[in-house]
Protein backbone atom coordinates (compact mmCIF):
# COMPACT_ATOMS: atom_id res chain seq x y z
CA UNK A 1 0.00 0.00 0.00
CA UNK A 2 1.42 3.91 -0.88
CA UNK A 3 2.16 5.72 2.10
CA UNK A 4 3.39 8.97 3.33
CA UNK A 5 6.24 8.84 5.89
CA UNK A 6 4.74 12.51 7.98
CA UNK A 7 7.61 12.19 10.54
CA UNK A 8 10.86 10.80 10.01
CA UNK A 9 14.46 12.03 10.70
CA UNK A 10 16.37 11.11 7.89
CA UNK A 11 19.90 12.34 8.01
CA UNK A 12 20.26 9.88 10.67
CA UNK A 13 19.45 7.14 8.54
CA UNK A 14 20.97 4.86 6.06
CA UNK A 15 20.76 4.35 2.29
CA UNK A 16 19.31 0.67 3.29
CA UNK A 17 16.34 2.48 5.55
CA UNK A 18 15.63 4.42 2.54
CA UNK A 19 15.31 1.22 -0.17
CA UNK A 20 13.21 -0.49 2.83
CA UNK A 21 10.80 2.22 2.64
CA UNK A 22 10.25 2.46 -1.28
CA UNK A 23 10.22 -1.28 -1.08
CA UNK A 24 7.20 -0.93 1.69
CA UNK A 25 5.35 1.52 -0.44
CA UNK A 26 6.73 5.08 0.89
CA UNK A 27 6.11 7.95 -1.37
CA UNK A 28 6.88 10.48 1.01
CA UNK A 29 9.08 11.97 3.92
CA UNK A 30 8.84 14.72 5.86
CA UNK A 31 11.86 15.51 8.01
CA UNK A 32 11.51 17.87 11.03
CA UNK A 33 14.58 20.43 12.47
CA UNK A 34 15.48 18.26 15.51
CA UNK A 35 18.36 17.54 17.91
CA UNK A 36 21.15 15.98 16.90
CA UNK A 37 21.77 13.91 19.91
CA UNK A 38 24.18 16.73 21.16
CA UNK A 39 23.95 20.60 21.37
CA UNK A 40 25.71 22.15 18.62
CA UNK A 41 28.00 25.08 19.25
CA UNK A 42 26.77 27.85 17.26
CA UNK A 43 24.37 28.78 14.90
CA UNK A 44 26.72 27.96 11.87
CA UNK A 45 26.11 24.11 12.63
CA UNK A 46 21.85 24.65 11.95
CA UNK A 47 22.39 26.59 8.53
CA UNK A 48 24.34 23.61 7.54
CA UNK A 49 21.75 20.93 8.91
CA UNK A 50 18.84 23.69 7.00
CA UNK A 51 21.08 23.08 4.58
CA UNK A 52 21.02 19.99 4.24
CA UNK A 53 17.47 19.47 5.09
CA UNK A 54 16.30 21.54 2.13
CA UNK A 55 18.69 20.80 -0.55
CA UNK A 56 20.80 17.38 0.07
CA UNK A 57 18.38 15.39 1.75
CA UNK A 58 15.63 16.12 -1.17
CA UNK A 59 18.39 14.52 -3.27
CA UNK A 60 19.56 11.42 -1.66
CA UNK A 61 15.85 10.46 -0.90
CA UNK A 62 14.87 11.20 -4.93
CA UNK A 63 17.28 8.10 -5.45
CA UNK A 64 14.96 6.04 -3.78
CA UNK A 65 11.78 7.48 -5.54
CA UNK A 66 11.00 9.12 -2.50
CA UNK A 67 9.71 12.39 -2.11
CA UNK A 68 11.16 14.76 0.54
CA UNK A 69 10.06 17.27 2.61
CA UNK A 70 11.05 19.31 5.54
CA UNK A 71 10.02 21.17 8.11
CA UNK A 72 12.51 23.98 10.23
CA UNK A 73 13.15 25.66 13.40
CA UNK A 74 15.18 25.53 16.77
CA UNK A 75 14.45 22.15 18.42
CA UNK A 76 12.86 22.74 22.07
CA UNK A 77 16.20 20.23 23.56
CA UNK A 78 18.24 23.37 22.29
CA UNK A 79 15.87 26.25 22.99
CA UNK A 80 17.08 26.45 26.64
CA UNK A 81 19.62 28.85 25.42
CA UNK A 82 17.69 31.36 23.74
CA UNK A 83 20.74 33.53 22.71
CA UNK A 84 21.21 30.60 20.60
CA UNK A 85 17.84 30.08 19.83
CA UNK A 86 17.02 33.81 19.11
CA UNK A 87 19.94 33.46 16.84
CA UNK A 88 19.26 30.42 14.98
CA UNK A 89 15.27 32.02 14.59
CA UNK A 90 16.82 34.70 12.34
CA UNK A 91 18.30 32.46 9.93
CA UNK A 92 15.13 30.33 9.16
CA UNK A 93 13.29 32.90 6.98
CA UNK A 94 15.89 32.60 4.08
CA UNK A 95 15.01 29.01 3.71
CA UNK A 96 10.96 29.06 3.77
CA UNK A 97 11.04 29.66 0.35
CA UNK A 98 13.02 26.54 -0.94
CA UNK A 99 10.59 24.29 -2.28
CA UNK A 100 10.47 21.77 0.13
CA UNK A 101 9.39 23.65 3.43
CA UNK A 102 6.22 22.66 4.73
CA UNK A 103 6.45 24.92 8.31
CA UNK A 104 7.81 25.42 11.39
CA UNK A 105 8.26 22.31 13.54
CA UNK A 106 9.16 20.29 15.44
CA UNK A 107 8.81 22.88 17.82
CA UNK A 108 7.52 22.90 21.72
CA UNK A 109 8.90 22.39 24.82
CA UNK A 110 11.52 19.65 26.49
CA UNK A 111 11.68 20.21 30.12
CA UNK A 112 8.57 22.65 30.09
CA UNK A 113 11.07 25.58 31.11
CA UNK A 114 10.26 29.21 31.09
CA UNK A 115 12.98 29.80 28.17
CA UNK A 116 11.77 26.87 26.06
CA UNK A 117 8.24 28.36 26.59
CA UNK A 118 9.84 31.98 25.29
CA UNK A 119 11.33 30.42 22.26
CA UNK A 120 8.09 28.53 21.56
CA UNK A 121 6.18 31.69 21.51
CA UNK A 122 8.78 33.53 19.00
CA UNK A 123 8.11 30.58 16.67
CA UNK A 124 4.93 30.91 17.04
CA UNK A 125 4.66 34.09 16.07
CA UNK A 126 7.48 33.44 13.12
CA UNK A 127 4.86 31.02 11.66
CA UNK A 128 2.05 33.41 12.19
CA UNK A 129 4.17 36.31 10.11
CA UNK A 130 5.05 33.84 7.18
CA UNK A 131 1.71 32.18 7.04
CA UNK A 132 3.56 28.74 7.81
CA UNK A 133 1.89 25.43 9.06
CA UNK A 134 3.00 24.04 12.41
CA UNK A 135 4.37 21.01 14.02
CA UNK A 136 4.85 20.34 17.73
CA UNK A 137 6.68 18.44 19.47
CA UNK A 138 5.21 17.49 22.82
CA UNK A 139 7.76 16.37 25.77
CA UNK A 140 8.94 12.67 26.53
CA UNK A 141 7.20 10.57 29.27
CA UNK A 142 6.87 12.31 32.64
CA UNK A 143 6.71 16.17 31.08
CA UNK A 144 4.20 15.32 28.33
CA UNK A 145 0.94 15.84 29.75
CA UNK A 146 2.30 19.04 31.50
CA UNK A 147 3.99 20.02 28.44
CA UNK A 148 1.01 19.44 26.23
CA UNK A 149 -1.59 21.74 28.46
CA UNK A 150 1.49 23.97 28.45
CA UNK A 151 1.60 24.10 24.95
CA UNK A 152 -2.33 24.38 23.92
CA UNK A 153 -2.40 27.13 26.00
CA UNK A 154 0.46 29.26 24.32
CA UNK A 155 -1.23 28.69 20.62
CA UNK A 156 -3.96 29.73 21.90
CA UNK A 157 -2.57 32.74 22.88
CA UNK A 158 -2.03 33.60 19.22
CA UNK A 159 -5.36 34.23 17.57
CA UNK A 160 -3.74 34.59 14.09
CA UNK A 161 -2.96 30.70 14.52
CA UNK A 162 -5.49 28.04 13.03
CA UNK A 163 -5.50 25.39 14.73
CA UNK A 164 -6.62 23.53 11.38
CA UNK A 165 -3.34 24.17 10.31
CA UNK A 166 -1.46 23.10 13.66
CA UNK A 167 -0.54 19.57 14.30
CA UNK A 168 0.20 18.23 17.77
CA UNK A 169 2.66 14.94 17.51
CA UNK A 170 3.31 12.39 20.11
CA UNK A 171 0.28 12.23 21.39
CA UNK A 172 -1.06 9.19 23.93
CA UNK A 173 -3.67 8.34 25.51
CA UNK A 174 -3.59 10.81 28.25
CA UNK A 175 -3.14 14.08 25.60
CA UNK A 176 -4.84 12.72 22.43
CA UNK A 177 -8.13 13.90 23.73
CA UNK A 178 -6.77 17.50 24.93
CA UNK A 179 -5.44 18.22 21.30
CA UNK A 180 -8.16 16.56 19.54
CA UNK A 181 -11.19 18.69 21.56
CA UNK A 182 -8.75 21.95 21.24
CA UNK A 183 -9.21 21.60 17.37
CA UNK A 184 -5.76 21.08 16.07
CA UNK A 185 -4.31 17.86 14.59
CA UNK A 186 -2.94 14.81 16.06
CA UNK A 187 0.10 13.06 15.09
CA UNK A 188 0.76 9.52 17.41
CA UNK A 189 4.93 8.60 16.97
CA UNK A 190 4.98 4.45 16.61
CA UNK A 191 8.08 3.74 19.42
CA UNK A 192 9.07 0.60 20.40
CA UNK A 193 9.32 1.17 24.06
CA UNK A 194 8.57 4.99 24.44
CA UNK A 195 5.55 7.08 23.18
CA UNK A 196 2.59 4.57 21.28
CA UNK A 197 2.94 1.11 20.64
CA UNK A 198 1.23 0.04 17.03
CA UNK A 199 -1.29 -1.49 18.90
CA UNK A 200 -2.14 1.53 21.35
CA UNK A 201 -2.54 3.54 17.99
CA UNK A 202 -4.64 1.52 16.97
CA UNK A 203 -6.77 1.46 20.49
CA UNK A 204 -6.62 5.53 20.34
CA UNK A 205 -8.14 5.36 16.39
CA UNK A 206 -10.93 2.60 18.23
CA UNK A 207 -11.73 5.13 20.82
CA UNK A 208 -11.07 8.58 18.90
CA UNK A 209 -11.84 7.90 15.28
CA UNK A 210 -9.62 8.53 12.40
CA UNK A 211 -10.44 12.40 12.08
CA UNK A 212 -7.29 15.10 11.85
CA UNK A 213 -4.84 12.25 13.84
CA UNK A 214 -1.96 10.26 11.43
CA UNK A 215 1.15 8.12 12.87
CA UNK A 216 4.24 8.08 12.13
CA UNK A 217 7.53 6.39 12.98
CA UNK A 218 9.94 9.59 14.07
CA UNK A 219 12.88 7.05 12.92
CA UNK A 220 16.16 9.12 13.97
CA UNK A 221 19.20 8.13 15.48
CA UNK A 222 17.49 6.03 18.42
CA UNK A 223 15.80 3.23 18.96
CA UNK A 224 13.06 3.64 16.48
CA UNK A 225 11.53 1.05 13.42
CA UNK A 226 11.69 3.35 9.92
CA UNK A 227 8.51 0.47 9.09
CA UNK A 228 6.40 1.38 12.11
CA UNK A 229 3.91 2.81 9.56
CA UNK A 230 3.31 -0.02 7.20
CA UNK A 231 3.37 -1.98 10.26
CA UNK A 232 0.74 -0.30 11.42
CA UNK A 233 -1.32 -0.94 8.59
CA UNK A 234 -1.00 -4.78 8.80
CA UNK A 235 -2.02 -4.10 12.47
CA UNK A 236 -5.38 -2.23 11.30
CA UNK A 237 -6.33 -4.45 9.34
CA UNK A 238 -5.89 -7.35 11.70
CA UNK A 239 -8.61 -5.33 14.12
CA UNK A 240 -10.74 -5.31 10.80
CA UNK A 241 -10.48 -2.01 9.65
CA UNK A 242 -10.85 -1.72 6.11
CA UNK A 243 -8.31 -0.63 3.22
CA UNK A 244 -9.98 2.05 2.82
CA UNK A 245 -9.79 3.08 6.31
CA UNK A 246 -6.13 2.07 6.45
CA UNK A 247 -5.66 4.34 3.36
CA UNK A 248 -7.33 7.20 5.05
CA UNK A 249 -5.09 6.95 8.07
CA UNK A 250 -1.58 6.90 6.35
CA UNK A 251 -2.60 8.72 2.48
CA UNK A 252 -5.61 11.03 2.80
CA UNK A 253 -4.96 12.41 6.19
CA UNK A 254 -1.24 12.99 5.56
CA UNK A 255 -2.34 14.39 2.59
CA UNK A 256 -5.02 16.83 3.81
CA UNK A 257 -2.82 18.30 6.61
CA UNK A 258 0.04 18.65 4.38
CA UNK A 259 -1.14 20.39 1.70
CA UNK A 260 -2.23 23.53 3.25
CA UNK A 261 1.20 24.36 2.97
CA UNK A 262 0.81 24.87 -0.61
CA UNK A 263 3.69 22.82 -1.45
CA UNK A 264 3.02 19.25 -0.79
CA UNK A 265 2.93 17.52 -4.18
CA UNK A 266 3.63 14.19 -4.14
CA UNK A 267 4.17 13.65 -7.67
CA UNK A 268 5.98 16.37 -8.93
CA UNK B 1 -13.46 -7.37 17.43
CA UNK B 2 -15.06 -9.58 19.70
CA UNK B 3 -13.93 -10.20 23.46
CA UNK B 4 -13.29 -13.62 21.90
CA UNK B 5 -10.83 -12.71 19.25
CA UNK B 6 -9.47 -10.32 20.75
CA UNK B 7 -8.41 -13.29 23.31
CA UNK B 8 -7.41 -15.48 20.47
CA UNK B 9 -5.50 -12.99 18.77
CA UNK B 10 -3.51 -11.37 21.70
CA UNK B 11 -3.72 -13.55 24.90
CA UNK B 12 -0.12 -15.12 24.70
CA UNK B 13 1.56 -11.94 23.52
CA UNK B 14 0.04 -10.13 26.71
CA UNK B 15 0.53 -13.13 28.73
CA UNK B 16 3.89 -12.85 28.60
CA UNK B 17 4.46 -8.87 29.07
CA UNK B 18 2.45 -9.84 32.11
CA UNK B 19 4.89 -12.24 33.24
CA UNK B 20 7.55 -10.00 32.22
CA UNK B 21 6.71 -7.40 34.87
CA UNK B 22 6.10 -10.11 37.10
CA UNK B 23 10.14 -11.15 36.58
CA UNK B 24 10.80 -7.08 36.46
CA UNK B 25 9.54 -7.52 40.23
CA UNK B 26 11.32 -10.44 41.35
CA UNK B 27 14.59 -9.22 40.10
CA UNK B 28 14.12 -5.97 41.91
CA UNK B 29 13.29 -7.73 44.86
CA UNK B 30 16.32 -10.07 44.63
CA UNK B 31 18.24 -7.19 44.60
CA UNK B 32 16.80 -5.43 47.72
CA UNK B 33 15.48 -2.65 45.86
CA UNK B 34 13.47 0.44 47.99
CA UNK B 35 12.02 3.71 48.16
CA UNK B 36 13.32 4.74 44.10
CA UNK B 37 10.20 7.14 42.94
CA UNK B 38 10.22 5.32 39.52
CA UNK B 39 9.80 1.89 41.55
CA UNK B 40 7.19 3.49 43.63
CA UNK B 41 5.23 4.64 40.78
CA UNK B 42 5.46 1.66 38.84
CA UNK B 43 3.33 -0.23 42.28
CA UNK B 44 1.67 2.51 42.19
CA UNK B 45 -0.23 1.63 38.61
CA UNK B 46 -0.54 -2.01 39.30
CA UNK B 47 -3.36 -1.36 41.16
CA UNK B 48 -5.02 0.40 37.96
CA UNK B 49 -4.82 -3.13 36.07
CA UNK B 50 -7.00 -4.79 38.04
CA UNK B 51 -9.77 -2.50 38.72
CA UNK B 52 -13.06 -2.02 37.35
CA UNK B 53 -12.94 1.27 35.73
CA UNK B 54 -12.31 1.79 32.25
CA UNK B 55 -9.08 4.39 30.42
CA UNK B 56 -6.21 2.33 32.42
CA UNK B 57 -3.80 3.21 30.15
CA UNK B 58 -4.32 6.77 30.40
CA UNK B 59 -5.00 6.86 34.29
CA UNK B 60 -1.68 4.75 34.71
CA UNK B 61 0.41 7.58 32.26
CA UNK B 62 -1.45 10.82 34.09
CA UNK B 63 0.28 8.58 37.25
CA UNK B 64 3.37 8.85 35.86
CA UNK B 65 3.10 12.46 35.17
CA UNK B 66 4.51 15.44 36.64
CA UNK B 67 1.05 16.91 38.34
CA UNK B 68 2.91 20.70 38.72
CA UNK B 69 0.94 23.08 35.98
CA UNK B 70 3.59 25.72 35.85
CA UNK B 71 6.48 26.07 33.85
CA UNK B 72 9.77 25.38 35.77
CA UNK B 73 12.70 28.67 35.94
CA UNK B 74 15.93 26.16 34.22
CA UNK B 75 15.95 22.87 32.83
CA UNK B 76 17.21 20.21 34.93
CA UNK B 77 18.50 18.18 31.95
CA UNK B 78 17.21 17.08 28.95
CA UNK B 79 16.27 13.68 29.70
CA UNK B 80 13.21 11.74 31.14
CA UNK B 81 12.81 9.20 32.93
CA UNK B 82 9.62 7.62 33.10
CA UNK B 83 8.01 8.87 36.21
CA UNK B 84 7.42 11.53 38.21
CA UNK B 85 10.93 12.14 40.90
CA UNK B 86 8.70 14.29 43.03
CA UNK B 87 6.64 11.17 43.46
CA UNK B 88 5.94 9.36 47.06
CA UNK B 89 3.50 6.57 47.73
CA UNK B 90 1.00 9.18 48.96
CA UNK B 91 1.02 11.08 46.25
Amino acid sequence: MDYIEPHAHMVSRTTDDYVTLSLAGCRAVCEPAFWAGFDRSSAHGFHDYFLQLTCHEPRRAAQFGIRHFSWLCINPKESEDTVLAREVLSLIPQFLSASNVLGIGEIGLNKNTRNELEILHLHIELAARHRQLILVHTPHLEDKLKGTRLTIDALREHPDIDPARVIIDHVEEHTVKLVLDAGFWAGMTLYPQSKCSIERAVDILDCHGLERIWMNSACDWGISDPLAVPKAVQHMLARGYTRQQAVKMVWDNPVAFLSQSGRFDIHA
Amino acid sequence: MTGNEILNQFFMANRARLLDIAAFLDRLQRAGASGDYRMESFKACLPILSDQHPDKTRRILELLSDPDPDPIDTSPGKGASGAWPGFTSGS
